[in-house]
């Protein structure tokens, strides 16, 4: 049996290879890989943005976070891909909830940047459903909440975008630390 | 679901989160075990791309970046191939998957906004570049060899010269983000996140070597790096697989 290729950081500018339409190096590539769902995945349109923060409780601005869901009819996978923004370390995926499959509906995210040396798999569930039976959320037990995102300003956002937006925030350390998985 | 399990990752062999060494990974490491995850789960499958996303250039860091500024100049630097194959554990080769990669130029700048080292940039190089493995699993890359730089970890602390290197293989589980260093370099064994991983067989396993059968007379140099992903399990969840 050969050796799994041992991981290193994306380092700080992990964006020249990975959205570099984004990061300026345009006309490479037609778009960034995974900016954006097609038009006609079918769904209800969702929006799904939070922080990633670091043991000072500061936001990562140079992260990358990945995406990989179904649509909203379980027809095909949707991957995306997003950048922290570089000021306010903002991350923004606009796409489609989720079909349910045996139980309540999430995305699996992968995130990987400067001082993380191995990429951190983790699960965003919807504030909406019915959590109780996912056996992930159980296994989790008083840290639960942290695989769940939330809707602070329901209202404002639906007002502002039309569609519903969900935060998730992911903490990397302290009292609050995201739960990470070994898949 | 009926996809096979991935073999279980050795973290002995993956380097730890926190190395101290490496000061960026002090506050950026996760304190708490990872959540082991058992049976079916959407990481073992993943996204597909198909190769007609990619362009003919888009290997060539050479020419990508100056072809889609208009200029017929080539990259200034040290010509290479960087080629290899991306296997799985069970030494199968993984076609059509994404192999992308990113580096600084030969003076060891990245055009980034955020980049402040002092060398200069080339006008005609970017430093992104991507394909899709063929049939055996294979890729390859046309670049210019990057330069060594500076970096704010200590009070002398430089990276040796590498290529960064992301890849998908099938399955969400098995993405890989990495980097290849180059053969004969002496800054490898001074560097904090080259030396993140314990075993010194994890740190060979990123040195591309020499590889002059490869390489083009009057040309370039060549450097092999062969990637290798987690592998299946040979138990399937529901229905039996081929090749299981």
């Amino acid at each position: 049996m050969l050796k799994e290729t041992p991981s290193q950081t994306a380092g700080p500018y992990v964006h020249i290879g990975c959205t570099p339409c984004s990061a300026g190096l345009t006309g490479v590539y037609p778009a960034d890989p995974g900016a954006s769902i097609t038009a006609d995945a079918p769904g209800v349109r969702i929006r799904i943005e939070g922080k990633i923060f670091d043991g000072a409780n500061a936001p990562l601005r140079d992260a990358l976070i990945e995406l990989w869901q179904p649509d909203g009819q379980s027809n095909a996978g949707i991957w995306l891909r997003k950048s922290t923004d570089l000021k306010t370390g903002v991350y923004q995926f606009d796409t489609v909830k989720p079909a349910a499959r045996s139980g309540p509906p999430y995305v699996c995210l992968w995130i990987v940047a400067r001082g993380i040396n191995l990429g951190l798999h983790t699960r965003m569930y919807f504030p909406d459903e019915e959590n109780g039976p996912d056996p992930l959320l159980k296994q989790a037990g008083p840290r639960r909440d942290t695989l769940i995102a939330t809707r602070p300003d329901a209202e404002e956002d639906e007002r502002d975008t039309g569609f519903p937006v969900y935060r998730f925030d992911i903490r990397l350390q302290g009292e609050r630390e995201t739960v990470f998985l070994d898949i | 679901m009926n996809r096979n399990a991935l073999s279980p990752r050795d973290y002995d062999w993956q380097p730890k989160p926190l190395t101290p060494d490496y000061r960026s990974s002090i506050l950026r490491s996760p304190q708490q075990a990872l959540l082991r995850i058992e049976g079916p789960s959407p990481e073992l499958d993943g996204p597909v791309f198909e190769s007609d996303t990619i362009g003919p250039l888009d290997s060539d860091l050479i020419r990508n970046y100056a072809a889609a500024n208009g200029s017929d100049t080539d990259a200034i630097g040290p010509r290479i191939i960087v080629h290899g194959r991306v296997l799985d554990e069970n030494n199968r080769p993984v076609p059509n998957t994404l192999v992308e990669v990113w580096q600084a130029n030969a003076g060891g700048r990245y055009r980034h906004v955020n980049e402040g080292y002092l060398a200069p940039l080339d006008p005609n190089f970017g430093g992104c570049g991507r394909c899709i493995t063929g049939d055996s699993g294979e890729y390859r890359f046309l670049t210019v060899q990057p330069g060594a730089y500076p970096f704010p970890n200590g009070p002398n602390t430089w990276r040796p010269a590498h290529i960064h290197f992301s890849v998908f293989g099938q399955a969400f589980a098995q993405r890989l983000i990495t980097q290849m260093y180059f053969e004969g370099d002496p800054l490898i064994a001074r560097c904090s996140i080259a030396n993140a991983m314990t075993d010194p067989a994890a740190l060979a396993s990123l040195v591309g070597v020499l590889d002059m059968s490869a390489s083009v007379p009057m040309d370039c140099l060549a450097y092999r790096f062969d990637i290798i992903l987690r592998g299946r399990g040979s138990t399937p969840f529901e229905n039996r697989l081929e090749g299981n």
